[in-house]
């Protein structure tokens, strides 16, 4: 069988996928190295479940390749294909107990010694002495695992998962997320997960990509693509950002200099994706501190000068909301830690932030980018 | 106050209970007209061919039956009819198996992969009914007719001999059978096949079945409710027709719907009819409780 061939990398070459006039996957190119934890990110109809079904065989790629190891599988059939599917409506057949659906894929390709292998899996999701129930009789976990024992008893050399712990409520998920992890790591097979939360991907992947528009913005491990995202729209949908719109106006020593507000900022070169042009100058929420006054912000911080609009308390952190003078909306998360200073709605406000903390994106000609958790647009220069 | 003046009256408080009396009654009253009809249209009228099945053979229209507990009746019957019964339940198996292969998958088409076309063909399979069965089966006797096209066209390629005829050959009735039961059997197989989970197949295809092994493994089993009920539904009315028989076939071809329907109305032996009507009864009820118990379709609904 497949399985015994030297095993690789899997890679998606050029791969494009239309329906009609309708581009779902655009010239997308990547590749999942073997044993590897992988998560595409993005908002449902960003293409990414179009795409892992072209891994899967079970949509037909308009053009590009799709490559195991060495080996072109974009034609080839899905049953014939090393690779297996846990499917977002986990597709259990409501026919076959939990025993027979998991050794299904093993029965066909001729296996006559299941028991064992049957067993053995099912203890690795932990399902033991499940045998005999009928998928209809189960919880949505415990359906969701045997999905995955399913797939997982084939040792596909790519394990595909299709926003397996979508339907799951938020404890369970967490569990889940983490037995997901666990097998991985046991196992050794790729995944490839797909899944529009991004605190889900971030948990679980080594590498994550977010897609938007059948294209991938930015591909990396998780801290880096949040630490310093490439587009606009990473910083903003993985995590949230404050884009303030600006302009370079030059540069001194391993500093870019930034116009935005009648206001210059500097931001080191390594954490800017232009050098030239209009740009938005970004901070995470997080990375901003408050300050009663202009005296108090520490040598070395940047700093814009704001009332304060809206304190949500969250426990372990507060949200501020400070408009700036000229208009500019900030997002402002002060963790609850006792010895900060507590700001009232209406408060003066000064937010400030070291600069190897912000980053600086390219900006096309005339886009204002909003302050995501507001909605509020933010004054172009 | 205005608590007090809200308080419900002495009537009003036993209003509650007559209401919740007569909930316990509304079932009942909902199933009256039906189990009325039932009870005076089939229930008795079974009760009096039950007793005429058990009347003295000797008697006769004029002389009047005696009721004498003849269970003789029964293997007299039998004996002398026992070809036409068994002609009944060969022919209906013969229908039945042209009837699957054509049904089965014209339902999955119609289910699966006709798209816009659904409706249409669907009024197609069911657009016959709407002619008188016995004007359908009529019309079958033109086109199987020696001097038709049909019977010509099967000369010249020599699949039918010089003199062939498939008029009032048990291929004739065999035919009309099928024609006019096939709607039941592709109605509910339909139905079964449109609520199959297009999911659930391509979940067998990643799991290396192929398109065969899918039919076999998941297809199959899961239109089991359809195709059960559709096979019943084909079987039990065609075994005990006897239009087909009689305008097709020739009494060669009579099956135990002729017999019944010659000994109630041209023989006028009723005790032998109702014999043979009860031995039919049983013998269908026979074939379907052993049949759900070997398909057992409860577990799969």
């Amino acid at each position: 069988m497949a399985r015994e061939t030297p095993a690789g990398d899997l890679r998606l070459a050029n791969l494009t996928k239309t329906f009609g006039a309708f581009t779902a996957v655009d010239d997308l190119s990547l590749t999942v190295p073997q044993g590897s934890f992988f998560a595409l990110l993005g908002a449902s109809g960003c293409g990414k479940t179009t795409t892992l079904r072209m891994i899967a065989g079970l949509e037909p790629p308009t053009s590009g390749q799709v490559l195991l190891g060495d080996r072109d599988i974009t034609r080839l059939r899905p049953y014939k294909r090393p690779v297996n599917t846990v499917f977002q409506s986990y597709a259990l057949f409501p026919h076959l107990d939990v025993f027979e659906n998991v050794a299904f894929g093993l029965r066909r390709r001729g296996i006559r010694s299941v028991d064992g292998q049957v067993r053995q899996v099912l203890s690795l999701v932990r399902l033991d002495g499940f045998e005999r129930r009928r998928p209809g009789q189960l919880s949505g976990g415990q359906q969701q695992r045997v999905a995955l024992a399913r797939a997982l008893i084939n040792h596909p050399q790519v394990l595909l998962l299709d926003e397996p712990l979508g339907a799951l409520d938020l404890t369970l998920r967490r569990q889940m997320q983490i037995e997901l992890k666990r097998i991985q790591t046991e196992v050794g097979i790729s995944f490839v997960h797909v899944t529009h939360d991004q605190e889900e991907a971030m948990t679980m992947a080594d590498t994550v990509a977010v897609m938007n528009a059948g294209r991938i913005e930015q591909l990396g491990a998780p801290a880096d693509i949040y630490e310093f995202p490439a587009t606009a729209f990473v910083a903003t949908f993985l995590g949230q950002s404050n884009l303030i719109a600006g302009v370079v106006s030059g540069s001194s020593g391993d500093d870019l200099l930034v116009t935005a507000h009648g206001t210059r900022f500097s931001v080191p070169v390594g954490r800017s994706r232009t050098d030239q042009g209009p740009v938005l100058l970004g901070v995470r929420p997080e990375k901003l501190r408050l300050a009663g006054a202009v005296a108090q912000v520490p040598a070395g911080n940047q700093h814009l000068e704001g009332t304060v609009t809206d304190a949500s308390y969250l426990g372990v952190s507060t949200q501020y909301a400070l408009r700036t003078g000229a208009g500019a909306e900030l997002s402002v998360f002060v963790a609850n830690s006792g010895d900060r200073q507590r700001f009232a709605v209406g408060e003066q406000a000064v937010a400030y932030w070291h600069p190897r903390h912000a980053f600086l994106l390219g900006r096309a000609d005339g886009q204002a980018r909003t302050t995501p958790e507001l909605g509020e647009p933010v004054g172009v220069s | 106050m205005t608590a007090l003046t809200q308080l419900p009256s002495g009537t009003e408080r036993s209003s509650p209970r007559a209401r919740w009396g007569r909930r316990r009654l509304l079932p009942y009253l909902l199933v009256l007209p039906g189990a009325a009809w039932l009870v005076l249209f089939f229930a008795m009228p079974v009760g009096q061919l039950a007793a005429a099945s058990l009347y003295d053979p000797t008697g006769s229209i004029s002389t009047g039956y005696a009721p004498a507990w003849a269970f003789g009746n029964y293997p007299a019957a039998l004996r002398v009819y026992w070809p036409q019964f068994g002609r009944s339940f060969r022919y209906a198996g013969m229908a039945l198996a042209v009837a699957l292969v054509m049904g089965y998958p014209l339902a999955y088409a119609i289910a699966r992969k006709a798209g816009r076309w659904k409706n249409l063909l669907l009024v197609c399979v069911i657009a016959p009914m709407f002619t008188s069965f016995l004007v359908r089966t009529l019309a079958w006797k033109t086109i199987l007719s020696d001097n038709g096209a049909l019977v010509g066209l099967l000369r010249d390629v020599h699949l039918l001999g010089p003199d062939g005829r498939l008029l009032a050959t048990p291929i004739a009735v065999v035919l009309g059978l099928t024609y006019n039961f096939l709607p039941f059997l592709v109605l509910p197989l339909y139905a079964s096949l449109e609520r199959l989970d297009p999911r659930l197949l391509e979940a067998a295809s990643d799991l290396y079945a192929s398109p065969l092994a899918t039919f076999r493994r998941v297809t199959l089993p899961l239109s089991m409710p359809g195709l059960v009920a559709g096979t019943l539904l084909f079987l039990i009315p065609a075994t005990g027709d006897y239009i087909n028989a009689e305008l097709l076939g020739t009494p060669n071809e009579y099956m135990i719907g002729n017999v019944i329907d010659s000994a109630f109305l041209i023989r006028l032996d009723y005790p032998q009819g109702a014999a043979l009507s009860f031995l039919l009864m049983s013998a269908i009820l026979a074939l379907v409780f052993g049949y759900l118990r070997r398909a057992s379709p409860e577990d799969l609904l």
